[in-house]
């Protein structure tokens, strides 16, 4: 049996040798006669109308002129829509859950529960989950529906085709922009997109840069971050203006930072020339209107939120437990944090908050809820009223402008989740590589917002 | 028992949409290429028969250029799908036919769907169904997934292909003399590897082509024909696959 398969593969390599280097294009040219042949039978074009949208729109989208700034203002009024809509809907879904909370407490007092039992499952459990629920849903429920009209009406090829030469400029791969695109909903399914880039020095590239764009589950903190504290002196209209301008400025710095990190790459580590390629433009298809939104409302909202509150829960329960057991004068929780402050405060962030990021290595949704458990567990425990409490909360540990910009640019650029690390282990198979797009990428953010913070306090602007 | 139906096409040709609606899953879709590279699986079933359903990605030619096409390839190749079904974009239908002629090459029970006739009927494109269908040799299907057009026809003709009620003679790309009589010459040879498990006429033209990677496969595949099958096992997707 042995033998017969060794003889065989002895056979298989003798017809191999067959071969000969110049019959691949001979192999195309007879399938292009081929199918040239088919269509003259079978198809019959007549000369009427040819879409309006297919001949002129793509003149405008993709222009040298105007697309860019189309793509800047069509991020800039998607991210406008989301941060003034999710404003109202929050404050009625807090509120809900404050009176949920009150008939709650009422019935906790009425079978006179104790005091810790109260504290692990209405303080801890309940109302993290609801500020979870309350500061997350909002926007997603917005921005994700709008996201997938623009996807599914074929806009998203033209942002890749406008990014294309600026990828080839870089030594990447014109897909790369692609898979890119791809990663602003999940860097971990972008990760096995770059599987359409065909040389292995660009698709490694492509795997390596992917996690600076923000995914689903980074956009939901970005944008309540940046509508928080990045417009504080303005008011009404004005600050939302603001507010969104702040989020495209960090998208539009992710996607430098790809850019630059590739073509930093292209020149050291995966040196080489950026193979031929020229990028396809779908047509443009009007989108199922409702059935995109529904799709995109419950499927990823619904998604991202049950990540979230599943880890969520247990999260505000441990956080709650390890907040109240106390060791010396501090809590287990407040010793975390003292311990992870030094290093953070010199990057602009604090204690609470890199331990947010520690612990929100398995799913990026879930580093705001930790890092709510983490403060609210400490502080004043405030009830969800409304989502300016959410603000107070930032600023009564000490929050700053700053604190806001690192944390949104520290997520942008730091080391992707624990999904998308166990994709590049699968689709690299290399231990030095998939170190490598852990490692980078943490690097990047902390150099950043070392920089940013020594900065901004050496410039006493904070 | 269930009958495996491998879904194949260009990308951005409506495959996944017609892979949702016949298996009544959410795959995730959208209006770009490479929306799909892993993979998706799902159950149909018929009035006589049930279907597995396996969307490939979509790839533009199925030579070992990429990770996406050799794992299109190979399942076509080793793991031999009961039905395959080429999807195509009626409104640029020679481009597409490209990838279907080297899916006929490969094998003989082919469904060749032509999707988006909606668009391509707005576009003022015509395809005549019975004149493709006699030219390819294989069943043709006009279809508009987004709009639920054709289903009906292509799960029949899906139907009546495993109940053998269909004989197909599929279309084979002529070449050159000279490679023609080289075909000849190795495609015996292959068959005394083979036997009839691997399509010779294929198989020689890779080889004369020098696909490196096939050849390795290939070995792979005579030293143990299960182990080819599990290579490409569907990794994990993170937060409802993508944008």
């Amino acid at each position: 049996m042995e033998h017969s398969a060794e003889k065989k593969i002895e056979q298989l390599d003798h017809l191999f040798q067959e071969g000969s280097d110049d019959l691949r294009d001979h192999i195309v040219s007879s399938i292009y006669q081929s199918t040239q042949g088919l269509t003259k039978e079978a198809v019959q074009y007549s000369p009427k109308k040819a879409s309006w949208l297919d001949t002129n729109l793509d003149q405008i989208l993709t222009s040298r002129m105007f697309g860019f700034p189309i793509m800047l203002a069509m991020l800039a009024v998607v991210i406008y829509l989301t941060i003034a809509g999710a404003n109202y809907p929050g404050i009625v879904i807090a509120e809900a859950f404050a009176r949920v909370e009150d008939g709650l407490t009422a019935v906790f007092q009425w079978v006179h529960a104790p005091d810790w039992l109260y504290g692990i499952l209405v303080e801890g459990l309940y109302r993290g989950t609801s500020w979870v629920v309350s500061v997350m849903l909002p926007p997603m429920a917005i921005f994700f529906p709008m996201f997938a009209l623009l996807e599914n009406f074929g806009y998203l090829p033209r942002v890749a085709f406008n990014l294309d030469r600026f990828f080839k400029k870089s030594g990447a791969h014109g897909k790369q922009s692609l898979t890119m695109a791809m990663g602003f909903g999940c860097n971990a399914a972008a990760i096995m997109s770059t599987r359409i880039v065909e040389s292995p020095r660009e698709r490694m590239l492509a795997i390596l840069t992917n996690n600076f764009v923000p995914c689903n589950g980074r956009w939901p903190l970005i944008i309540v971050l940046a509508g928080l504290f990045m417009a504080a002196g303005f008011s009404g209209g004005m600050n939302t203006f603001i507010s969104a301008g702040v989020v495209v400025g960090i998208v539009l710095f992710g996607v430098v930072m790809t850019l630059f990190v590739s073509w930093a790459l292209s020149k050291t580590l995966l040196r080489g020339v950026p193979s031929h390629y020229t990028l396809e433009l779908p047509p443009y298809r009007k989108p199922k209107f409702w059935n995109t939104i529904v799709r995109a409302t419950l499927d990823k909202s619904w998604f991202v939120l049950k990540r979230a509150v599943i880890i969520a829960a247990p999260a505000s329960l441990i956080t709650w437990i390890l907040a109240n057991i106390m060791v010396g004068d501090l809590s287990v929780l407040e010793h975390i944090a003292a311990f992870l402050d030094p290093f953070a405060h010199a990057i602009g962030l604090d204690g609470f908050i890199l331990m947010a990021f520690i612990l929100g290595f398995p799913a990026n949704e879930i580093v705001l809820p930790i890092l709510l458990m983490g403060y609210l567990a400490t502080g004043s425990m405030i009830e969800v009223e409304n989502l300016h409490d959410l603000k107070q909360i930032f600023l009564d540990h000490g929050w700053t402008w700053l604190t806001a910009l690192n944390m949104m640019l520290f997520s942008l650029l730091h080391y992707p989740c624990g999904t998308t690390m166990l994709n590049i282990w699968k689709e690299t198979k290399s231990p030095k590589w998939t170190f490598t797009a852990f490692a980078l990428p943490t690097a990047i953010a902390i150099v950043v917002t070392f920089i940013i913070a020594q900065t901004v306090i050496a410039l006493g602007l904070v | 028992m269930s009958h495996r139906v491998a879904l194949a096409g260009n990308p951005n040709t409506g495959k996944s949409t017609l892979f949702n609606l016949l298996t009544g899953l959410r795959q995730h879709t959208g209006n770009w290429p490479g929306k799909t590279v892993v993979r998706a699986e799902g159950e149909l079933r018929t009035d006589n028969h049930t279907f597995q359903i396996i969307d490939l990605p979509g790839t533009y030619s199925l030579y070992s250029n990429s990770a996406d096409e050799e794992v299109a390839r190979d399942y076509i190749i080793f793991e031999k799908p009961d039905i395959t079904l080429v999807v195509v974009d009626a409104t640029s239908l020679e481009r597409n036919l490209n990838l279907a002629l080297q899916v006929l090459e490969m094998t003989k029970n082919v469904i060749v769907c032509v999707n988006l006739i909606d668009e391509a009927r707005r576009k003022g494109i015509t395809v005549d169904k019975k004149e493709l269908s006699r030219r390819l040799g294989v069943p043709v299907v006009l279809l508009s997934a987004r709009e639920k057009i054709g289903v009906i026809q292509l799960m029949k003709t899906m139907d009546q292909m495993v109940d053998g009620k269909i004989s197909t003679d599929p279309y084979l790309i002529p070449y050159e003399e000279e490679v023609e009589k080289k075909i000849e010459e190795m495609e015996p040879r292959i068959k005394e590897i083979f036997g009839d498990s691997m399509p010779s006429r294929w198989l020689a033209l890779r080889l004369l082509d020098g696909d490196k990677n096939l050849l390795q496969a290939l070995k792979t595949y005579i030293r143990d024909p299960q182990s080819v099958e599990i290579k490409h096992e569907p990794a994990q997707g993170g937060c409802c696959h993508g944008a």
